[in-house]
């Protein structure tokens, strides 16, 4: 029986009942006890559906017409319904916030064994158990916002281990963790695997972060089949995740670029065992001496100076300390750093939404401690991270104009002026359908649109990219560095690593409220101590260039980016 | 946000006791206050409700504010009571003693006094008594408590969620007003209130449609850790009664059935104006 | 009774929270000085028609009772029954009607804003002014002048926040298919 699948899709088809075609087509895949999987795959290749397959979700929750075959355990799915199907596959969702129901961590983790009737002592010493397992055992009886999202998660993986389930699966484990964080995460994934035997599925996009430890197999998707399904080294040696609109890990594309054959035998998919022939290692450097040098940043006149700035939370939070630097005019400018190092406090205090103390900040010389929310709003526009908590009309036309309209301009102005930022914004042609009707991405445009409206000097997102795969990644992003060609200043603040280092030079570290390196996105990445201490995480570039010998791994992220770029125009 | 529901956590026998348990006492002392205008029973309450208080170890700095709120809320209304019927006593006690008399109609007679010194009598032994509860029981404990006096477990844990997200959504609520306010939405006095309401709702819509996109993550993560597979579950942080609980929620349900017998037997009012 | 499903129930939760925020924090000042505007009220209405009468009676009842746990002036069970009934009478008024909350057109909005008033003249002008009578013999006219107060200005709220929350919800129901691009 070793080699039984606990998991066995057969030509197993979904359709969801609202919706006109199938979400899934002929899956045939098996999961063995103990495997750890990869399903990697674009938004909407039905990635998620597979998931809610195999917890429940769907037909339970999601109705929809099915037809071949999958088995749990031996036993039909349908049969043993998504409470039979709750005690074999245990699900840590993306959204942290969503599965922490309990009011305090020990709580959280005991929620299942609470709807089995355990007596509460027995529920004590079992939650115990779990909380050491997964190292919450010093916080448990916090609540959900007194713990960091990393530990969220660790008691979302507790909640469902508590149960003693066969099959982990984890949806999109790594989307709202910061990158060291998220670097944990897959540790500690492989941890409790090799610990318990628990077969596991890990559903993501972000390939190179999950392969930081090594999986059995990835099983790639696109619209709704089973793209490829096995070795994760012969999957890299093709080209079918950049086909599929997947990031390749960063070292491979490289590879690629400097004309290096990859083979499975390299073992390409786990890079601290990546096996390269000296030929090789010089066919990189030469690559790299190859490519034209990339050219400095010109010098730009200061917008907005922050001196000192300091600023403390009613409850005695102390965010920021002797916060001091510039943020030049037209420049793209990313600030990275842990949650909690204080840069979400920095954008609130720009535009005015805290206080702070101390230290002053001037924009384009001028005092902003004498402005308003309103007044500052003129210069400085702010993108919060969820577009959905930033729209409130139910026409786009109406939500772009509302800013102007609050600002008591005449009607027959704002309508030029919605229409010329439509147009910027690319959403021209929807001028007149209901927010309702578009994607997550066009709706964060709306947003975007809605601040540009007001013509400020600067934007700032938050997150601008949290949650969206490759292809809506650069929609977003290529939006934005168009709207910087034309003038904007535009600060990120992000955990996206790639993000920092493919769109703006400059990047600004916070790490404990204060500023601890503002220098090239490049360098920042390329030095261990700061990368360490701001909880963020090194390209693996930098690991690629010291294993061929180039001594210069700044300059070499710098090229292989400037080439990436060239080559996905 | 901490701490909501003030709950101070400080060793007394009060907190000692289950939440369930608290819960039986709460609500049998606030129906025995709310049925009886009997004054010697309201005195005796008050002054019990007071004693509770010190056993509790509460300080009070630890509810200063609340007492403010309370004692302004129980001015205004004895004020309104006097500016609208001020021989509503009279009718009450059935006689009319005239100590002095105001502008116009507006008489002070000692029905009119004793009527108000019940009201606030009614409400100062029950204040405490809520009070009592909310700083002593843990919030953990709220939907235990309630499925062990027979809540269905459903509604209870309904009574946990709302604990459990209050928090998040304040601060939405407060990241979206800010990023409102930015583009301009004013809730000031400025405006006319039909502007006001319409600016609030440019903040409450998409506070309220996101929230209801989160019910739907929520209920999944429920269901799949086997939420409402049983007609009943059990609570981590559910506690067995001790003698000192049953003790106490005895005292509090004799203490109503006496409240209600005296209504029964001598009528509502106590009344020492009738000769 | 029917046993609520898990949606039901978490959205009976979500509800009373957000009740509770509007009803402790979201500060309108009304024209009364020191008083404020009761925004919950247009959310309790909201909520009761999409999730019925039941949801909307708890929610009513477990966001009042804790917005007066929170002030700690005891709980005023007058008032905190009356916001339960509310809820109640708003769902069951909206089956009776049979409003159908993703199709908010003029006549839903004619249909939700008639059950409203009527359900606010029931609860502020008979529900909560019983209740106190019962419980504290205050005078007549005094808890119907409150009443009055109270029922108008939440039926006010309710006819502008509820109906805009109703539109902007049915908004969010309906599908790109006939949309074309210009």
């Amino acid at each position: 029986m070793e080699n039984q699948g606990i998991i066995q899709f057969e030509h197993f088809g979904f359709q969801y009942t609202a919706q006109a075609e199938p979400t899934l087509y002929d899956i045939n895949l098996t999961i063995r006890k103990g495997e750890k999987v990869l399903i990697a795959g674009p938004s909407g290749c039905g990635k998620s559906t597979l998931a809610h397959c195999i917890n429940g979700l769907v037909p339970n929750s999601y109705p929809g017409k099915i037809t071949g075959s999958l088995t749990v355990a031996g036993q039909d799915a349908g049969k043993l319904g998504l409470f039979g199907l709750s005690k074999i596959v245990g699900t840590v969702l993306q959204d942290s916030d969503g599965q922490f129901i309990g009011l305090t961590v020990a709580e959280d983790i005991a929620f299942a064994l609470e709807n089995d009737c355990v007596p509460t002592e027995e529920m004590h010493r079992q939650v115990e158990q779990v909380a050491k397992l997964v190292d919450v055992e010093q916080v448990l009886r916090h609540a959900p916002h007194e713990i960091s999202g990393g530990q969220k998660q660790r008691v979302s993986l507790g909640g469902v281990m508590v149960s003693q389930v066969e099959v982990l699966l984890f949806d999109e484990p790594l989307a709202n963790l910061d990158p060291a964080t998220g670097k944990q995460a897959i540790v500690l994934i492989d941890e409790i695997q090799k610990r318990t035997g628990c077969a596991v599925i890990i559903i993501e996009h972000r390939v190179e972060d999950v392969l930081y430890r090594p999986v059995d197999r990835v099983v790639l998707m696109g619209d709704g089949r089973i793209r490829y399904d096995g070795d994760p080294d012969k999957l890299l040696c093709s080209d079918l995740l950049q086909s599929s609109g997947i990031r390749e890990p960063l070292y491979v594309t490289a590879l690629k670029y400097a004309g290096v054959t990859l083979t499975p035998d390299m073992r390409p998919s786990y890079l601290p065992e990546l096996n390269l022939s000296l030929e090789q290692k010089e066919q990189v450097r030469n690559w790299f001496s190859r490519q034209p040098p990339v050219p400095a940043e010109p010098e730009r006149e200061v917008l907005l100076r922050a001196e000192g700035v300091d600023f403390t939370y009613e409850g005695g939070h102390h965010a920021l300390r002797g916060i001091t630097g510039d943020i030049h005019r037209g420049e793209m400018l990313s600030i990275v750093g842990t949650n909690g190092a204080g840069k979400s406090t920095f954008s609130k205090v720009i535009c005015g939404f805290a206080l702070p103390q101390g230290g002053s900040l001037t924009f384009a010389g001028t005092d902003l401690s004498s402005l308003s929310i309103k007044e500052r709003a003129d210069h400085i526009g702010y993108v919060m991270q969820n577009p959905n908590q930033m729209i409130s009309k139910t026409q786009i036309f109406d939500e772009v104009a509302l800013g102007l309209r609050n600002r008591g301009v005449a009607e027959e102005e704002i309508r030029p002026q919605v229409e010329e930022t439509l147009k910027i914004c690319g959403l021209y042609p929807f001028r007149n359908w209901p927010v309702s009707a578009l994607s997550y991405g066009q709706k964060k445009r709306v947003t975007i649109a809605s601040i540009l409206v007001l013509k400020p000097e600067m934007i700032v997102l938050d997150e601008p990219t949290a949650g969206q795969d490759l292809k809506h990644y650069t929609e977003i992003m290529d939006f934005l560095r168009e709207l910087n060609r034309q003038g904007v200043t535009v600060v990120l603040i992000t955990h996206d690593m790639h993000l920092m280092l493919e769109y703006t030079p400059r990047a600004m570290v916070f790490h404990a409220g204060k500023v601890i390196a503002d220098k090239s996105a490049a360098e920042v990445l390329n030095d261990p101590e700061i990368v360490a201490q701001a909880h963020l995480k090194e390209t693996s570039l930098y690991h690629l260039s010291a294993l061929c010998g180039v001594d210069q791994p700044e300059e070499f992220t710098r090229r292989f980016i400037a080439r990436d770029r060239e080559v996905r125009l | 946000m901490i701490n909501l529901f003030n709950y101070i956590d400080r060793p007394s026998p009060i907190h000692r006791l289950t939440g369930a348990c608290k819960l039986v006492c709460l609500i049998a002392w606030s129906l025995a206050a709310m049925t009886s205008f009997y004054t010697p029973l309201l005195i005796a309450m008050t002054a019990a409700s007071l004693e509770l208080f010190r056993i509790a170890r509460l300080k009070v700095k630890d509810i200063s504010f609340m007492l403010g709120i309370m004692s302004a809320y129980i001015l205004l209304n004895n004020l309104l009571i006097f500016l609208f019927s001020p021989e509503h006593g009279v009718g009450i006690y059935g006689s009319r003693t005239v100590l002095f008399s105001l502008l116009g109609p507006y008489v002070v007679t000692a029905e009119q006094l004793f009527y108000h010194l019940n009201v606030i009598l009614k409400n100062a032994c029950t204040i405490p008594i809520v009070l009592l509860f909310v700083c002593t029981t843990n919030p953990s404990e709220f939907a235990a408590s309630l499925n062990r006096i027979g809540v269905s477990y459903r509604i209870s844990y309904a009574v946990a969620l709302a604990l459990r997200y209050i928090p998040d959504i304040q601060r939405e609520y407060r990241d979206i007003s800010l990023a409102q306010q930015a583009r301009g939405v004013e809730m000031s006095k400025k405006a006319s209130l039909v502007k006001r309401l319409k600016a609030a709702s440019t903040i409450l819509i998409p506070l309220i449609l996101s929230s209801m996109e989160r019910i739907e993550t929520i209920s999944n993560a429920m269901e799949l850790r086997g939420f409402g597979k049983e007609s009943r579950r059990s609570w981590y942080s559910g506690r067995k009664f001790t003698s000192m609980d049953i003790a106490c929620m005895v005292g509090c349900l004799v203490l109503m059935a006496v409240s209600l017998l005296i209504t029964w037997r001598s009528g509502r009012y106590f009344n020492p104006f009738a000769g | 009774m029917k046993k609520f499903s898990v949606k039901t129930i978490v959205a009976i939760g979500i509800g009373a929270a957000l009740f509770f925020v509007l009803g402790r924090f979201v500060a309108i000042p009304s024209p009364v000085p020191n008083t404020s505007i009761s925004v919950q009220y247009g959310l309790l209405a909201f909520l009761s028609v999409v999730y019925g009468p039941i949801a909307g009676a708890l929610v009513g009842f477990i966001g009042h009772t804790l917005i007066d746990f929170s002030y700690g002036w005891g709980v005023w069970w007058s008032w905190v029954i009356a916001s339960a009934v509310f809820g109640l009478l708003m769902g069951l008024g909206a089956k009776l009607l049979k409003m159908n909350e993703t199709e908010m057109g003029k006549k839903g909005l004619i249909k939700f804003n008639i059950v409203q008033l009527v359900c606010h003249v029931i609860c502020w002008g008979a529900v909560a002014p019983v209740l106190d009578i019962l419980i504290y013999n205050e005078p007549l006219d005094k808890l119907f002048a409150q009443g009055l107060v109270a029922g108008v200005s939440n039926a006010v709220t309710t006819a502008i926040v509820g109906s805009l929350l109703c539109v902007a919800y049915a908004a969010t129901k309906t599908k790109a298919g006939s949309l074309t691009k210009e």
